[in-house]
């Protein structure tokens, strides 16, 4: 494959952007981050020709239309799928998934879990805001129990997945949360995830302001966020509130919350740690925002390298090769029991 | 004195447990009969579960074949000998027994036990129950153990080697040499020198005791027919498909991508291609059946070719994914292993009942080149002309093949890999005025652009495509267009693939028009209807998408035109919706192949109706 990449050459950010109108309805959330991967993508270095993005069918999955770089739209659930298909064809190429609640968490939670278990080198960004847009406001996979949607007149009855939960429990190997509104945060978590190695999952959560404005209100308002928010630091404790002046930590498999005062410092917190070797810590924090009254972590849940499928991959076909030479038509024909007739 | 008479076409049935090592014991014969240069074709029975209780009906393993001194197409209907290692063997095998046909028996293995399991009353040897056969008991599982007296190895040991007995025997009776056997044991235990020898001197102490006791009134001798020179090897339709991949690979210079979910009876080519990494053949085992076209799609997109194999069930489920590979025109190949349906259905058993599916079972215009394979060796050309097509015209191909031909074997004449054809890919190049939808004016076929090619960045997707530019459109006039353009496409593979000869005259009576693993069958009938003075001709489609214009010439030919179907009559609708032609069908849906003996009376009854002033 070697052959067919071409010299790399550098981009900028507004070569990132197609010619196509975007089309997402004025005051999106979807905005915000399409203009952050524009951004982000230059800085990270990554030649325009070698970024490929994929979708599948939502609000979101318009993305790769509006990134002037390799896109594929594809269909409902499946972006996974065909995305395995290329890295594994090139592994050379830095592949990225834009998919919704929808997409990968009812239709396509199959692909997702196994693209996780995999490990394959890739970035998935699920924009999260818990409904579907497209089709026009129905309850989303993500949505709170209790949900009045349009198809839920009474309530929805069906609780709801929690995405970084679920994939961390699939082996993603890097599991991370950030806020539409927080463009900065959103930023730097979209380059680590792109330095990541292995499979990237970014949950954005994402305001649907036509068919579920406010969903995350309390974590975006100056007035609330404060309180509701805990922004992940490898290496601090698990501290928030405006004056920092509260913390989290466990007691056996529940949550403390802690006022920090003169008798209980930052020293005898423990810290979070995004390469934990015991998965356990990070499945604790992901639940901690489903508590209600306790902030709900953002930033990166857990970091840790595993070798790659891609690299696996290459590796058996290089051993293979080394080991029995590389494929001879006639060889393999002739093999087994032959005759010949004169 | 050893009587021994010419025959011209044999058909021999072995059948026992499945650890009676069945399968094994035929595949011997056919190697020893296709080395003393009889035409032949197989076919392996094997039972539906996977570990079947010993001695049951439906635990037992068979396998058939049919040689000749000329053409054989089929493993054959009607069975002239019957190895019967135990009485269930010999109760499910006695309906397609010829009359006065061959019946060899282990009688040791007729315990009561085994009666009772093979549902007998009575003893069959000893309540006259076969009479019309000849039958010949044999002590096989004792003579095995009296012959292994002074091996070390236990009772139960040397039981295992039983069926090498009756293959002495049936070697005797058709005068075949035992050295390509004993050359193979010897090749296969080298490393276990006492097998090795238990088994050379069961399979002699067989012949002997043939020999010997006189067992057999008459022996029979087929003589040699006429083959063309060559290296050949059994192939079965699945290793030959995956040989045909490769093939095209090779020849493509680029990777295959194969990207498949176990199904029966297709799981046998992922397992192949699995095993072939050092040709670059990359597997992916998806997490089901939508994954791994998907992923096959994704592959293509990138520049592998993209393939992947399944079964009806598996088309189903793939068929979204075939009408995305339509719309953004990624070259790829979908290969269904047909089974019978419909939904479960019998999984180990043979249907062409997926043909309407694979032609238009997905949402939308989506029309793509279809090819059927003929024989489990055409297995080999179908999947390679598939690449072929799918590469020039950046289309998505379907290759069918059924579980007759996936498991059926016959001798494959090893093709000069230099004669085959070339296949060339030109990818747009950087720095080209690159439009992802332009078209090459002769095939219609897009250009392939690699992500990683500086200049070509592009975006493809299921929704609809401005011409030229690919850009979403829902211009009603560009729908229009692009509908009839991706149409158009398909029909001209119709120029660049050759179309099949019509077997017999160009016009007469009745034409027979048939397509996939029927081919045989048809063709024997046809045949023998031939040379008794019928005025009958033989039509086998091969791309049943686009069909060949020849097609609708020869139909107009004909009086009357009959299709042999595993299906309710798929083809036949779709022969009378295009020509506006009276055809008639055959159609048999036992999970097996259709008979010929069946299908000349069906043609016979129509060759009548002339007579009778139709
Ligand atoms: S429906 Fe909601 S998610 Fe979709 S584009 Fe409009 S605001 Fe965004």
């Amino acid at each position: 494959m070697a052959d067919n990449i071409p010299v790399a050459t550098k981009a900028l950010k507004e070569d990132f952007a197609s010619d196509q109108d975007v089309r997402w309805c004025p005051g999106c959330g979807d905005y915000a981050i399409l203009a952050q991967m524009k951004k982000v993508l230059p800085e990270i270095g990554i030649p325009r020709e070698k970024v490929v993005f994929i979708s599948g069918i939502g609000c979101a999955s318009r993305f790769p239309y509006y990134i002037n770089s390799y896109g594929f739209h594809t269909i409902h659930g499946r972006a996974p799928a065909v995305a395995t298909g290329i890295k594994l064809a090139n592994p050379e190429l830095s592949v990225w998934i834009i998919t919704g609640d929808g997409d990968s968490l009812s239709i396509g939670g199959n692909h997702l879990i196994h693209l996780c278990r995999r490990n394959l080198d890739v970035n998935v960004i699920l924009f999260n805001n818990q409904i579907y847009g497209l089709t026009k406001g129905q309850y989303s996979p993500t949505s709170p129990l209790g949900k009045v949607t349009k198809t839920t007149p009474y309530g929805s009855i069906d609780r709801p997945f929690n995405p970084i939960s679920l994939v961390l429990s699939a082996g993603a190997t890097f599991v991370a949360r950030t806020i539409d509104r927080d463009t900065k945060h959103m930023a730097e978590i979209f380059k680590r995830a792109a330095a990541h190695k292995g499979c990237s999952f970014v949950e954005v959560y994402q305001n649907c302001n036509i068919f579920n404005d406010g969903a995350y209100r309390l974590l975006t308002e100056p007035e609330t966020k404060f309180d509701q928010v805990l922004y992940l630091e490898d290496g601090k404790p698990l501290i928030y509130g405006k004056e920092k002046n509260r913390a989290l930590r466990s007691n056996g498999f529940e949550v403390e919350t802690l006022e920090l005062n003169e008798s209980v410092e930052n020293q005898d917190l423990p810290v979070h740690r995004e390469n934990s070797e015991s998965e356990a810590y990070a499945q604790w924090l992901s639940r901690i925002g489903d508590v209600p009254g306790l902030p709900v972590p953002v930033g990166v849940f857990r970091a840790v390298q595993r070798e790659t499928y891609e690299q696996l991959s290459e590796q058996q076909l290089a051993g293979a090769i080394q080991k029995k030479g590389p494929g001879d038509l006639k060889q393999l024909f002739i093999s087994g029991d032959t005759w010949k007739v004169e | 004195m050893k009587n021994i008479q010419e025959v011209s076409r044999v058909t021999i049935r072995f059948a026992g447990d499945s650890g009676d090592g069945i399968q094994l014991t035929g595949n011997q014969f056919t190697r020893t009969t296709a080395i003393a240069l009889n035409d032949l074709s197989t076919l392996p029975d094997y039972p539906a579960e996977i570990r079947a209780p010993a001695g049951t009906l439906y635990g037992v393993s068979g396998f058939q074949i049919q040689f000749s001194s000329q053409n054989v197409h089929t493993p054959g209907d009607e069975v002239d000998v019957l190895v019967a290692m135990n009485p269930a063997a010999l109760q499910a095998g006695l309906k397609s027994l010829k009359k006065n046909g061959i019946i060899i028996i282990n009688a040791d293995a007729f315990t009561e036990r085994n009666l009772r399991m093979a549902n007998f009353s009575e003893n069959p040897l000893e309540n006259g129950f076969l009479a019309g056969y000849q039958v010949y008991p044999v002590d096989i599982t004792r003579l095995t153990r009296d012959a292994l007296e002074k091996i070390e190895l236990s009772h139960k040991e040397k039981d295992r080697c039983k069926n090498f007995f009756a293959l002495g025997m049936v070697y005797w009776l058709y005068n075949r040499s035992m050295d390509a056997t004993i050359e193979w044991i010897e090749r296969k235990f080298s490393r276990q020198p006492v097998w090795a020898e238990a088994n050379v001197l069961t399979l002699k102490a067989g012949r002997n005791y043939a020999e010997a006791t006189e067992l057999f009134a008459t022996s029979y001798r087929v003589p040699e027919a006429e083959i063309e020179p060559g290296i050949y090897r059994q192939i079965t339709g699945n290793e030959a498909l995956a040989f045909g991949l490769i093939a095209a690979a090779v020849k493509a210079k680029r990777n295959i991508f194969y990207g498949s979910y176990p199904i029966t009876p297709a799981s046998d080519v992922l397992q192949y291609m699995a095993s072939y990494k050092h040709f670059g053949i990359k597997t992916l085992q998806a997490e089901d059946e939508i994954a791994a076209i998907g992923a096959a799609i994704g592959a293509s997109f990138a520049g592998d070719i993209g393939v992947t194999a399944t079964s009806g069930p598996g088309l189903a489920l793939k068929s979204e994914f075939l009408g995305l590979a339509v719309m953004t025109e990624l070259p790829l190949v979908v290969m269904d292993i047909q089974r019978s349906g419909p939904s479960t259905g019998m999984p180990t058993k043979t249907e062409q009942a997926d043909l309407l599916q694979g032609l238009f079972g997905r949402s939308g215009e989506a029309p793509i080149p279809v090819i059927a394979a003929s024989s489990p060796a055409d297995c080999f050309y179908a999947a390679y002309e598939a690449v072929r097509v799918a590469l020039r015209f950046m289309v998505p191909v379907l290759v069918f093949s059924d579980a007759y031909l996936a498991n059926g074997a016959e001798p494959w004449k090893i093709p000069d890999t230099e004669g085959l054809p070339e296949i060339e890919i030109e990818f747009a190049k950087a720095g080209e005025d690159y439009a992802p939808y332009l078209r090459d004016p002769e095939t219609l076929a897009r250009r392939w652009a690699l992500p990683g090619t500086p200049g070509l960045e592009h975006r493809l997707g299921g929704l609809e495509k401005q011409d030229l530019t690919g850009n979403v459109s829902y211009d009603p006039d560009n729908h229009e267009k692009m509908v009839r353009l991706r149409a158009e496409k398909v029909q001209r593979v119709g120029e660049f693939v050759e179309e099949p000869e019509i077997y017999g005259d160009p016009r007469g009576d009745v034409l027979v028009v048939s397509w996939g693993s029927t081919y045989g069958t048809v063709l024997t009938a046809v045949e023998q209807l031939r040379k008794e003075g019928k005025s009958v001709s033989f039509y086998h489609l091969r791309w049943m998408n686009p069909l060949p214009k020849k097609l609708e010439t020869y139909i107009r030919r004909f009086r009357r035109v009959i299709v042999p179907e595993v299906n309710l009559g798929q083809l036949r609708r779709i022969i009378r919706g295009n020509y506006l032609v009276d055809a008639v069908g055959f159609n048999r849906m036992k999970g097996q192949p259709i008979s010929v003996s069946e299908l000349k009376h069906a043609i016979e009854a129509l060759l009548e109706e002339k007579n009778n002033g139709r």
